[in-house]
């Protein structure tokens, strides 16, 4: 076992971990955070990613110790008193269905409106490739991202 | 009689409207309740060990080294729950004569399939039970795989089970076939390969059951409760009164969680050998294993058609992969396309066989359209040919044969009835927003100056059947359920109204859609409304959320419901306004006698009827009312879709450059879902043309186990979509809806790959096996080359 400080979603946690666990199950399992979805076991769907240190990282290809000492900030810390632009843009474009790829679809959406504000469709299309949405087809996605890139989300 | 064909405008009220879900404020803040979030004290993990083999003979299951491991509660193998664990049921035994063979939900004697479940885990925490998994000693005695569908059909083949590999042969016919093709000027026959999908929704399976005493609690990520708790209570004895189950959030289904499945049983199973409440949830790997497949058909389609391109008749001979075991209506889905292969035309004669198979593979079972994607690419892709067989334009023959607008009500030859349907509205609305005749000059140019790359154009005209179905003639077609929808719509005391539907929304935006049928029935704030669904507690009957039924069932019983309490409000109003019943008006949510005057509101009858003080005599206190609705027929939503797909001939690259969808679903509740529901059907047609297929090697063994090898599309890989309605209203239900949810899937598929067709034709190409991969596209245009210039050559085309 492998003593752990995490601060997830602006809380500090110190815990005792296998050495093995991954970042997705100790969020899950001992910290409680259940928004945060698993969908694959190859890092392929993006359905786990969060905000480490501020960047977006695919939690099950994360260990719970790499994350020793960081800031991690899941779809549960995003609104802030009220909803985040991203989670307003994606109920206003109607850009979720199940819902279940929608935690990590707008934490990698925030990271990409970070290092580009003003992403054409095309580049949010390239910057979400990691994240595999079945119901939506994508346009509606892709449309919130530009919703909440006009709306300065970055800033 | 001529169906009335409108351009939607913005309603006057709720239906019809662009409203906002109700659902997304959980969804997007990760308040959700997926199966795998729940906790429960003394909660233990299970794991299950799956077969490594296609085919094998269990000789021998050592668990006591997993049962000696730390952390270990208990370890079973199929031996150990034969007794009890029953088999796992077909409700669509599509013949008489159909083969049924025993389905246990965890393997005994012999394993059928790489997944097959054949020991399982119980421990403190998932990773101690698949530590102990891998100690689990399983000694198998290989046995030949079986995995070519013709191959499996040999005399001399190895049996997957004992009675046989041919599962069931089902025929329709109408009209004189062999007349239709004597003589007939043009004949084509193609053989289309419908390759084997996984539906990959984005929540991979998970099951918990709590014991408590001789009662169960299940939680399931399926899109069934209703049906797992009667087919749970019929496979374990257990009785249906003593089992609540519960679908709470679901992360997509498309027909893959319309399904009993195996792990429910195991689950239930072994918290009732534990005494404490058991998880189980699948990895992604396992999902693509052990969750049912979709599609895996072998197709061979015959058109006998007149020089002018009018269609003689169609004959259709199938071959459909049921997999290792009869999944809970696999055998049934290859029927459902039996009734679409005809699809909009009209022609005299038309025969349909279906063979199903066993194979040593994963289970076959519904997928998003569930046969009727399958149908419609078979006769859109011939329409196809037979347009280029008789040099005309692909639209102007579907035209030529189409039912005309002023001609629905019409009987197709396959015995359905359409009620209604525009397919020269849509198609013109389509062409226009496609710029279709622009899009042909430009495919001429290029040939001309020998582009490298190719432009193509795709079209589909589709239909479909929604609205499962007339519980009577789901009986004549051998379904052991009927097709009934249940709603109960709850007008509490201070006048907000709870509505229990005993459809399952898994991502369709039920609360949301529901809330605006309620709200416009009984003229209360749409925000008033709840909506109780996926909990056999909390709504006691329903048949369940799929094929694209919710609306057109479940909708229509919710509109009775509200109806009935418009009926029993109206009794109370007269009461309090002292004014005759009939003399009432409802408007607005309130009741007026008709020459004017004083007003109730709906809120203010709800408090009448709970404060009781002054009730007509003999009335119950309440307006609470459910209804029950068997739907009629069937509806048939329709469509052109219109797709401009690049390819380049030097790499085989296909890029979708247009893609234009006008769809006729009837009347609208929600546009927004509406449009959903169009793109995200559309996303998956398209990953079947271009992008996936579920793959064995030799040995039986699934090669695309991950989703880095099975390639669910990403935005990266798939176009933006033009979106445009008709809207024909249904004429059999009374809010005019005809079904939203599988429509995108079934078209798009045939007007992406007509489309490369298109572009590669001149190139003597006439099919590529989906998913037309570059490399797939590639080797036939390579294979055409070699075979010279098609122009020098009689018959054009390599197959």
């Amino acid at each position: 076992m492998a003593e752990i400080t995490v601060t997830v979603d602006g809380v500090s946690y110190v815990d005792h971990v296998e050495p093995r666990m991954l970042l997705v199950h100790y969020l899950r399992e001992v910290v409680g955070k259940t928004g945060t979805p698993i969908g694959c076991d190859t890092s392929n769907c993006g359905a786990c990613t969060v905000l480490m240190d501020g960047a977006s990282v695919k939690s099950c290809s994360v260990l719970a110790v790499q994350a020793d000492g960081a800031q991690i900030t899941t779809i549960e810390g995003m609104a802030n008193g009220e909803w985040h632009p991203l989670q307003r843009a994606f109920h206003e474009e109607h850009a979720l269905q199940c819902g279940y790829c929608t935690p990590g679809m707008i934490m990698a959406a925030a990271d990409l409106l970070k290092e580009n504000p003003h992403p054409s469709n095309q580049e949010i299309r390239d910057g979400l490739e990691g994240n595999l949405c079945r119901c939506t087809g994508y346009e509606n996605i892709v449309r919130a991202v530009r919703r909440a890139a006009e709306a300065g989300v970055s800033e | 009689m001529t169906t009335q064909t409108e351009t939607h405008e913005a309603p006057a009220g709720e239906l019809g409207k662009a409203r906002l879900r109700k659902e997304d404020d959980r969804l997007i803040t990760g308040q959700t309740s997926w199966t795998d979030n729940i906790t429960l004290p003394g909660l233990v993990h299970m794991a299950l060990l799956r077969s490594p083999y296609a085919h094998a003979r269990i000789t021998r299951v050592d668990l006591s080294a997993a049962r000696a491991q730390p952390g270990v509660i208990a370890a079973f193998a199929g031996a150990d729950l034969a007794d009890e664990q029953g088999s796992m049921p077909c409700v669509w035994p599509v013949t008489d004569d159909i083969v049924m063979p025993a389905y246990p939900p965890m393997a005994v004697d012999e394993v059928r399939y790489v997944g097959d479940a054949v020991a399982c885990v119980v421990a403190r925490d998932r990773y101690a039970a698949a530590d102990a998994l891998a100690t689990i000693d399983v000694d198998y005695e290989p046995l030949p795989p079986v995995l070519d569908m013709r191959a499996a059909l040999d005399e001399n083949s190895p049996k997957v089970h004992e009675a046989g590999n041919k599962c069931y042969e089902w025929t329709l016919a109408n009209g004189d076939i062999d007349a239709a093709f004597r003589d007939a000027p043009v004949v084509i026959e193609r053989d289309y390969v419908q390759q084997r999908l996984i539906p990959s929704p984005m929540e991979p399976r998970s099951v918990v059951c709590a014991p408590i005493g001789d009662e169960y609690t299940i939680w399931s990520a399926t899109q069934v409760p209703h049906i797992v708790r009667i087919l749970l209570s019929l496979v374990t004895g257990i009785g249906e009164h003593k089992l609540r189950v519960i679908a709470p959030d679901v992360g997509g289904g498309f027909g893959s969680k319309l399904e009993f499945i195996a792990e429910e049983v195991i689950t239930v199973l072994v918290a009732r050998r534990v005494g404490r409440p058991v998880k189980w949830t699948e990895s992604r790997s396992e999902s693509n294993m052990a969750s049912h497949h979709g599609r895996d058909q072998l197709q061979r389609i015959r058109i006998a058609a007149d020089r002018d391109g009018r269609i003689r008749g169609l004959s259709v001979d199938l071959l459909a992969n049921m997999g290792a075991y009869l999944k809970i209506v696999g055998p049934g889905i290859p029927l459902l396309g039996a009734f679409m292969y005809n699809a909009i035309y009209k022609m005299d004669a038309y025969s349909f066989r279906c063979t199903g198979v066993f194979t040593t593979t994963t289970p076959t079972d519904a997928y998003r359209g569930a046969g009727r994607p399958e149908a419609t690419y078979a006769i859109e892709r011939i329409m196809d040919e037979l347009a280029t067989e008789l040099g005309m334009d692909p639209l102007e023959v579907r035209e030529r044969n189409w039912i005309k607008h002023e001609e629905f009500p019409y009987t197709t030859i396959a015995g359905l009835t359409y009620d209604s349907g525009n397919y020269e509205a849509a198609t013109a609305k389509a062409k226009e927003l496609f710029r279709y005749d622009e899009l042909r000059r430009e495919q001429s140019e290029r040939i001309s100056r020998g582009d490298p790359v190719r432009l193509g154009i795709g079209v589909s005209t589709f239909t479909e059947m929604c609205g499962l179905a007339p519980s009577k003639l789901l009986g004549q077609l051998k379904y052991v359920a009927g097709g009934w929808e249940y709603a109960s719509i709850r007008v509490l005391p201070t006048g907000k109204v709870e509505v229990v539907t005993g459809t399952s929304a898994h991502g369709q935006g039920h609360e949301t859609a529901w809330s605006q049928i309620t709200a416009d029935a009984l003229g209360v704030p749409f925000e008033d409304v709840r909506v109780l669904h996926g909990d056999t507690l909390v709504a006691p009957k329903g048949m369940d959320t799929y094929g694209s039924r919710s609306v057109v069932v479940g909708g229509t019983a919710v509109h009775s419901a509200c109806l009935k309490v418009i009926e029993k409000a109206r009794a109370i109003a007269a009461k309090l306004l002292e004014a005759p019943p009939e003399e009432l008006e409802f408007t607005g949510g309130a009741f007026q006698a008709s020459g004017g005057g004083q007003s109730k509101t709906i809120q203010e009858i709800a408090f009448a009827a709970f404060d009781a003080h002054d009730l007509p005599d003999g009335m119950e206190p309440s307006l609470d009312s459910d209804s029950t609705i068997d739907p009629a027929n069937f509806s048939f939503p329709h469509g052109t879709h219109l797709c401009a797909a690049e390819v380049d001939t030097e790499t085989g690259m296909v890029t979708i450059r247009s893609y234009v969808a006008v769809d006729d679903v009837g009347k609208v509740v929600n546009p927004l879902i509406v449009e959903g529901q169009v793109h995200g059907g559309i996303a998956q047609g398209i990953a079947q043309a271009l992008y996936e297929e579920g793959v064995y090697d030799d040995a039986g063994n699934l090669l695309t186990t991950t989703l880095a090898d099975y390639l669910v599309p990403s935005a990266a890989d798939l176009p933006s979509y033009v979106t445009s309605r008709t809207e024909t209203p249904s004429t059999t239900n009374p809010l005019g809806v005809k079904g939203v949810g599988e429509a995108g899937t079934i078209a798009s598929t045939p007007a992406v790959v007509n489309a490369i067709i298109d572009a590669l034709r001149p190139l003597g190409i006439r099919d590529i096996t989906m998913p037309c991969t570059p490399e797939r596209v590639w080797r036939a245009i390579e294979s055409a080359r070699s075979l010279g210039d098609p122009s020098a050559r009689q018959n054009g085309g390599t197959a």
